[in-house]
């Protein structure tokens, strides 16, 4: 596979770490209760088709990137740095 | 026999020696295993799979389904080798497989007589009982029966290699259509990469008679391969297959480098593994001609026609002087021509189809509308019988050439998932079923050369997206071939020849209910050959599609999956053996621990030292036991260096360890030392370290050994995603300093020794001090329960300041420590590591509750307080346990019952995580985790240890078996110690002599200057008129160049910066170790370890990626490369890059 890092360009996955779901970006606050905490850390959507996921490139740049892919045809449809996503 | 006037591919003017089975026999430079096997008259050349039937070659090329042998090459035997893929050189050594004694007489051939009994499934349904019989007795006499080749079980030690190449177009296949596309693609400046898995270009053209372009075509192929070695931007590779096709344009290709040879040399890979990225690629695999499964079509001599024509024409071979042939089209007629050129015309014509015409002048017997009914001769085609309506005909026939017509060799391009679709008489790709590739030529479905060359080229200017007039080379046309998949006619027809899948079988499974098409595959094991069922996969879908009552379109085929070939493991794990596959981390005491015959212990990639043996000791727990009472009597000096280090930076450090830690760091005072707790989003516990505040915006952060990875990808996490408002700035520091610890009652007089004046520091105090002359740091940690420091310097002193503090040791009474004694302190003093943090612990379970913050958030801190997760006597709680049994040795990993329940798992009350002999206490000692276990102190418990068979008696007590007030660690420290004045001297982090093979330089850099640059407070930061780097590139002034070196910082090499405006500044000068790479081939020996498309790099440049398994930075320089990875790598990077370079000089 290969991933398109918005700072390195182009590269093998080999040096990259898929990490989960993209929800593990917008942590709840302290008090926003069971529910939302258990969303927040078990719950994942899953899809069969478009998905957002995080992935870290650690042997790269070390940024955490947030990989739009479609998890049926494996197509990636965009890199964005989770940074600007988390903002 | 040899046939003269035909054979290009031979240099009959040498002769080769070989043996077979060991017998000496003789072929010629050029020759394969197979076509001098032939010309031998070696009819015979393997025992089938199952029922150990003599066979002979069917095919002439990559598809052999037959012809398996052991090949005893220059590394030792290798089995399951093509004969008609392996090249002939003088000493060729080959031995046939599967029979017992010899291929002539095999004792197991009996099988064959049961065979009304061994049909498929036939296992599953006799050797059902007694079911114990299975695993013992049924199962290995099965496999022995039944087989290949057969591994030699000793170690290989092939030298394989790996690679990774990038091009704009990847072209599988080097016959005609893949000759093309090449070659329209280099024409228009693209780069190319054509593969051919056999040793010579031109497919199919190699084994006809006939013209393009008006000359022979295996010359015109030879002339385009010069054409394409000549320019710069095609890489032209033979004997490479292209195994499997993957994501985003990603290939897999195996190269045959040095294991065709008599000799290779010595530093010459076997094979080489290459990962191609490619833009496009052109699928030009061509076809291959299918068996037709008619009684006794597994008789040695039973040949494909198209392999009977390649032999006579590319090798000078016929099989056998008399030849029939059978089939249902042009094939049929061409190979009767063929034979009659050569003034040996076929004995028999068979065409299947009802009136079909005599092949235009040959002079042969005819039969229209005819079937090959048997064939007779067990070691040999002796003749055939041919049945035409209701007439039967025996005629004598040493060969029966069969032309069933042509299967195109689609399946890499339905690796991604796509299914062949059925359409004209043919199963072909769907469009698109790969992103960017086009398939041409006979893969394509299409016959004939012109319609090959034509969409060849075409294929290309569709992949790029070409303009311009394609030059076309006049070739023949040919026609479509049609022939039965099957005759159904009694007797045995064989489909899968590898796995000796009969049409019965198929039947047998449609019959069963295993109707589908993997179904079937799965019960008959059709297809699972190590061929793959390229010869016979159609037309035993013809035959399940007929026994269901089904079309061939709606029957389909099975999937396809990667490899395409078969690839040894040894080929496709290239560079993951020993160092490759673990770099070996080195501390700056290495050397002088080894000196010192202290044994190796693995920490994560780290070595360290396990103990330091002195005369008179006999076992590591002599050792041990002396290392633990040194450091509490006297003085214990210990490398503590591989521990993470990360320096945090910035006006959010504060807000972001807070955040990290359970404990307040924003309440740290400057120059204290605090230890903190890392927990999981799930109120787990991650890692524990120290923190250290040695500025308002400054603190360094130290982790385990084995989780500093992972912690310092949390702490990105933090602070890119949960918190990117934060204006700080966090780098790994772990391997710029070298730090020991040095711990005990004297540990004071020997900081003396070095210090000239130590700091007066409290317990977790911490200070920078001038050690002999270096700027060093000191900490008063301890994990030993000792008054300790910790003592760091940059990497480049670590050697001599180990050397000077295990002197002052010596002199003090004490010595050098290791991972035992350090393990044996920790314990004693109820200190946990990842033993206890083990994963599924809290901060309450270890007793450090209390440690996290009620007056702030912190990751993990929601969690942690779940019910369930928070503190209770439900919970198993860290304890002490004592040994008070008759067995005084505990062992981690025993369950803890109470005492006089039965051992089984629903009665553990507990389980034990660290053990050891406390030469302290004079008392085996555990910790351990107990429900409730901290209101149970006193309680005695019975101890089972189930996988050491231990069973004792232990008592819990508080974690902290000695001094649980504290005062050795926080008390006043005595001794002065006598300053020796020493001077710490700089240490190379490696010294190599430079190396140059092929043209290449490798050396070690000169250690220079290296500062990171990080920005705060999104400042536009410039450095002696350097502007700060976009991604990827560098900015150079004078010596100086500041390179981009991950996200948000930059390194600058070759200076230092001073203060720095608007950046934190950390100085990296000891963390990394630079390489050069230099001269012409340098990006070709550097594509062995990095998966980089170096060739288009521009000077300056600068990518972060990997080194084999190692972190990278990288800038492209004039003359080559800069490489720069870890200090503590350094030896096994300059052992992979020697490796590389050697292994890519000698193809020269």
């Amino acid at each position: 596979m290969r991933v398109a890092c918005p700072l390195c360009g182009d590269r093998d996955s080999r040096e990259f770490t898929p990490v989960g779901g993209a929800e593990l970006v917008a942590r709840p606050a302290p008090e926003a209760g069971a529910e939302a905490w258990d969303d927040y850390l078990h719950n994942r959507v899953n899809a069969c088709g478009p998905s957002q996921e995080l992935w870290y490139h650690g042997a790269g740049c070390a940024s955490w990137l947030v990989v739009e892919r479609d998890t049926a045809s494996h197509e990636v449809l965009g890199v964005t740095l989770a940074r600007e996503v988390a903002r | 026999m040899r046939v003269q006037g035909r054979g290009h591919a031979l240099d009959r003017g040498r002769s080769l020696p070989f043996s077979f089975d060991g017998q000496m026999m003789h072929g010629h430079p050029g020759d394969t295993l197979a076509s001098a096997l032939l010309a031998n008259d070696q009819r015979v050349i393997a025992r089938s799979f199952k029922y150990h039937r003599p066979r002979g070659l069917f095919s002439a090329g990559p598809e052999e389904p037959n012809g398996l042998v052991t090949v005893r090459g220059p590394w030792g035997p290798v089995p399951n080798q093509r004969a008609t893929m392996a090249e002939l050189y003088e000493g060729f050594c080959a031995v046939s497989q599967n029979r017992w004694p010899s291929l002539g007489f095999d004792v197991l051939g009996v099988n064959d007589l049961a065979h009304p009994w061994l049909g498929a499934g036939f296992y599953y349904k006799t050797f059902m009982w007694p079911p114990k019989f299975w695993l013992k007795l049924y199962e290995p006499f099965i496999r022995r029966a039944a087989g290949i080749g057969a591994l030699s079980r000793e170690h290989d030690d092939t030298p394989q290699e790996k690679a990774f190449a990038f091009c704009d177009l990847l072209v599988i296949g080097g016959g005609p259509a893949g000759l093309m596309a090449a070659r329209e693609a280099g024409r228009a400046g693209k780069r190319v990469i054509l593969c051919d898995e056999q040793s010579g270009f031109g497919g199919r053209l190699l084994g006809e008679r006939e013209e393009v372009g008006g000359m022979p075509g295996h010359l015109w192929a030879a002339g385009v391969v010069a054409e394409l070695e000549a320019m710069p931007n095609v890489r032209v590779m033979a004997r490479t297959c292209v195994t499997g096709v993957y994501d985003h344009g990603t290939f897999a290709a195996v190269e045959r480098v040095g294991e065709h040879l008599a000799k290779p040399g010595a530093d010459l890979p076997a094979t080489c593994f290459w990962r191609i990225v490619a833009g496009a690629s052109v699928l030009a695999t061509g076809a291959v001609e299918r068996m037709v499964a008619f009684p006794g079509n597994d008789r040695p001599g039973v040949m494909a026609g198209g392999a009977v024509r390649s032999y006579l024409n590319r090798w000078g071979v016929l099989a056998g002087p008399r030849v029939a042939v059978f089939g249902g089209g042009a094939g049929v007629a061409r190979t009767a021509r063929e034979l009659a050129a050569v003034g040996l015309p076929p004995v028999a014509v068979i065409d299947s189809r009802a009136g079909a015409e005599a092949p235009e002048g040959v002079e042969a017997p005819f039969f229209a509308g005819a079937q090959v009914a048997a064939v007779q001769g067990r070691m040999g085609v002796q003749s055939v019988t041919v049945q035409a309506g209701r007439t039967r005909e025996k005629i004598g026939a040493d060969v029966l050439a069969v032309c069933g017509g042509w299967v195109p060799q689609v399946q890499l391009a339905t690796h991604l998932g796509a299914k062949p679709e059925w359409r004209d008489g043919l199963f072909l790709a769907p469009d698109g079923a790969v992103p960017g590739m086009v398939v041409a030529g006979a893969a394509a479905g299409l016959a004939g050369t012109a319609e090959a060359l034509r969409s060849g080229a075409e294929a290309a200017v569709k992949a790029l997206g070409l303009t311009g007039d394609v030059e076309l080379p006049e070739a023949e046309d040919g026609p479509r071939e049609e022939a039965p998949h099957f005759v159904d006619l009694k007797g045995r027809a064989f489909l899968d020849m590898g796995n000796d899948v009969t049409v019965k079988d198929i039947r047998l499974a449609a019959q069963e209910g295993f109707a589908r098409a993997e179904h079937t595959k799965r019960y008959t094991t059709q297809g699972m050959a190590p061929d793959q069922g390229r010869v016979s996969g159609e037309a035993a879908m013809a035959v399940l599609a007929e026994a269901t009552g089904r079309t061939l379109a709606e029957t389909g085929l099975t999937t396809h999956r990667p490899p395409f070939a078969p690839v040894s493991i040894g080929a496709m794990g290239a560079g993951g053996r020993g160092k490759g596959f673990a770099p070996v981390r080195e501390t700056t005491s290495h050397a002088a621990t080894v000196e010192a015959g202290a044994p190796m212990v693995e920490a994560g990639l780290w070595y360290r030292a396990s103990y330091f043996p002195r005369e008179g000791e006999s076992t590591w727990r002599e050792a041990c036991d002396r290392e633990v009472r040194m450091v509490r009597e006297a003085v214990g000096v210990c490398d503590v260096s591989t521990l993470g280090k990360i320096d945090v930076q910035g006006p959010g450090a504060a807000a972001l360890l807070d955040l990290l830690y359970t404990g307040k760091m924003s309440g740290l005072k400057e120059g204290r030392v605090r230890y903190g707790l890392m927990l999981r989003e799930d109120g787990h516990v991650m890692d524990d370290g120290t923190v250290a505040r040695l500025g308002a915006e400054h603190y360094l952060v130290t982790t385990t050994t084995g989780a500093a990875g992972p912690v310092m990808r949390h702490v990105d996490f933090a602070a890119q995603v949960l918190a990117p408002e934060l204006d700080v700035q966090a780098i790994s520091v772990t391997e710029h300093w070298a730090q020991f610890a040095v711990a005990g009652p004297r540990a004071r007089a020997v900081l003396g020794a070095v210090v000239q004046e130590v700091p007066d520091l409290p317990f977790m105090g911490c200070a920078a001090v001038d050690v002999a002359g270096v700027a060093g740091r000191l900490f008063r940690i301890s994990f030993s329960g000792e008054a300790g420091w910790e003592l760091a310097v940059p990497a480049r002193y670590g050697a001599a300041l180990w050397a000077a503090l295990v002197a002052a040791a010596e002199a003090e009474g004490g010595g050098a420590y290791g991972m035992e004694a350090l393990n044996v302190l920790r314990i004693e003093k109820g200190f946990v590591t990842h033993a206890e943090i083990h994963g599924r612990v809290t901060a309450g379970d270890v007793g450090l509750g209390g440690m996290v913050s009620p007056s702030k958030d912190c990751i993990g801190k929601v969690m942690s307080q779940r019910e369930g997760l928070a503190d209770g006597p439900h919970r198993e709680q860290l304890v002490g346990l004592r040994a008070v049994g008759a067995v005084k040795a505990l062992s981690a990993g025993a369950f803890l019952f109470d005492e006089g329940a039965e051992a089984t798992r629903v009665n553990a009350q507990g389980y034990t995580t660290s053990a050891c002999w406390s030469p302290t206490l004079e008392s085996g000692i555990a910790l351990g985790f107990v429900k409730d276990g901290r209101a149970r102190h006193g309680e005695r418990m019975s101890f089972v240890d189930h996988l050491r068979d231990v069973r004792t008696v232990v008592e819990v007590c508080d974690p902290v078996f000695l001094d649980p007030e504290g005062t050795r660690m926080r008390g006043p420290v005595e001794g002065e110690g006598n300053w020796g004045s020493p001077s710490l001297k700089a240490a190379a982090p490696l010294v190599r002599e430079a190396v140059e093979a092929g043209g290449v330089q490798l050396s070690v850099l000169e250690p220079r200057p290296m500062f990171a640059v990080l920005p705060l407070g999104g400042a536009k930061v410039t450095l002696g008129g350097m502007g700060f780097p976009a991604p990827g590139e560098s900015a150079a002034k004078g010596v100086a160049r500041l390179c981009w070196w991950g996200a948000g910082q930059a390194m600058l090499i070759g200076a230092e910066p001073g203060r720095v405006k608007g950046a934190a500044v950390v100085d990296q000068s000891d963390a990394w170790v630079g390489f050069a790479l230099e001269g012409a081939g340098a990006a070709e020996v550097l594509a062995r370890l990095v998966p980089l498309e170096l060739e288009t790099m521009a000077d300056g440049a600068v990518a972060r990626s990997l080194l084999g398994h190692m972190p990278l930075a990288l800038v492209r320089t004039g003359a080559g490369f800069a490489l720069y990875t870890f200090r503590s790598m350094a030896g096994t990077a300059w052992g992979e890059l020697e490796h590389a370079l050697r292994g890519v000089a000698a193809r020269a």
